[in-house]
């Protein structure tokens, strides 16, 4: 990995607009999470073949990449909260005591079937379609899907008219209704306006993972896996390849960027 | 936006009519003896901004709102003009020694916008303080800039 991270240095350092102060900071912060983290975590979080290397300030999302998310059931516990609560203290969402309309960007789904008695557990948050219908409803364009794959609101053209909560199958968005203060700087999210998982997309235009993944890896059972799908040499990519995952209603065909394993 | 953009332009025409020549008022006072009050704005971070003061002073919701967009639609960021870098270079130290809110009149940005009488909207959403643990402490902001240059000009 530190060969890849030097050539690709040396192949940059004359381009403009390179700015090597930020460049070795962000390595010394993969480098940090490298020993922090569990080998196996370390793989996939900030290996070379993962989604280690952020792009260059200046430098639009290309739509080479889209990121995407593998969730192992078998290995995701049903009293385990490590990714909601990880999510919530990332993006600053603060309850009001009101669990009908506090914002839940990620939630915890237990499913059971009565006739055979199999109890699953699965986090289920925004499934970034490659089709997703929040967008085709949106009446602002404030609901919109980036280069590279991740599903966004734009508050500052989203009028809070909640169709595309309506018209998510998923469930995924929430309306802010109360006045807030204190957002947390790289997450802004205000009153009247809907907002959903970003995938931590502060994270990984800086070459990181989302909290809830890194959540997972490190105090849960190591269930979420983060990645590069169109990567064919990335983690991610290397095992939807090898093994059957699953996308909630798939029947939809609005192609989720979220997949399950284990999910019976 | 667009709320914004119209009390923008508002304040603009307000402070261009002969009649109500703020700018050419605060000039006059500038001896501080007409009784119109002038607002103090607190110095920031280092020796200068990302921009000369005058560029800055009536461009800033621009360079803003133009930055703002690729950073949202296209993932574009550590540009030179970030709010989150005004709001951190700008912090205003509290009577707690934590930065005030932006509900407090001695925030950076009220401080002139109060005066001039322009709402800010960036605030419903974006963080008006920097982030809990992230104070800049070792910088003096009970300096003032000179009152000629709180003044906002208008050619």
């Amino acid at each position: 990995m530190n060969m890849n991270r030097k050539t690709k240095k040396k192949n940059i350092a004359g381009r403009p607009g390179f700015d090597p102060g930020r460049r070795s900071f962000l390595g010394a912060v993969a480098a940090a999470a490298g020993v922090t983290l569990a080998p196996g975590v370390f793989l996939y979080g900030v290996g070379a073949s993962g989604p280690a290397l952020a792009r260059e300030p200046g430098v639009a999302v290309s739509g080479d990449v889209r990121w995407g998310m593998l969730i192992d059931l078998n290995h995701c516990d049903k009293g385990c909260n490590e990714c909601v609560s990880a999510c919530v203290e990332e993006n600053g969402l603060k309850g009001h005591g009101r669990p009908a309309t506090d914002a839940q960007w990620i939630r915890k789904v237990d499913i059971h079937d009565p006739d055979t008695g199999l109890s699953q557990s699965l986090p289920v948050m925004c499934q970034h379609c490659a089709e997703p219908p929040c967008v085709d409803v949106c009446p602002t364009g404030a609901s919109f899907k980036r280069a590279d794959g991740i599903v966004l609101v734009d508050r500052h053209t989203c009028i809070g008219c909640r169709y595309c909560m309506m018209a998510c199958p998923y469930k995924a968005r929430s309306f802010v209704h109360e006045e807030l203060e204190d957002q947390k700087p790289h997450a802004p999210r205000g009153q009247g306006t809907v907002e959903s998982c970003t995938m931590c997309v502060h994270r990984v235009d800086a070459g990181g993972q989302p909290a809830c993944v890194e959540a997972c890896g490190r105090k849960g059972g190591g269930a979420m896996l983060f990645g590069d799908l169109k990567d064919p040499g990335s983690e991610i990519s290397k095992r939807v390849a090898s093994y059957a995952t699953q996308q909630i209603r798939a029947d939809l065909g609005l192609d989720p960027g979220v997949r399950y394993r284990n999910l019976k | 936006m667009t709320l914004c953009r119209i009390s923008i332009v508002m304040a603009a025409v307000i402070m261009a009519w002969p009649g109500l020549g703020l700018a050419e008022a605060a000039m006059e006072t500038e001896g501080g003896d007409s009784g119109v009050p002038l607002p103090v704005i607190p110095r920031g971070q280092g020796d200068n901004c990302v921009a000369d003061t005058e560029i800055m002073r009536r461009n800033h919701m621009t360079l803003l709102r133009h930055q703002r967009d690729e950073t949202m639609q296209q993932g574009i960021r550590g540009k030179q003009y970030s709010l989150k870098e005004c709001v951190n270079c700008h912090a205003v130290m509290g009577p707690d020694a934590t930065p005030v809110t932006v509900a407090s009149p001695k925030h950076f940005c009220r401080s002139c916008h109060d005066y001039a009488a322009v709402n800010i909207d960036c605030f419903q959403c974006h963080a008006s303080r920097p982030e809990s643990g992230n104070f800049p402490g070792d910088h003096d902001r009970s300096a003032a800039l000179p009152v000629t240059q709180a003044v906002i000009r208008i050619k």
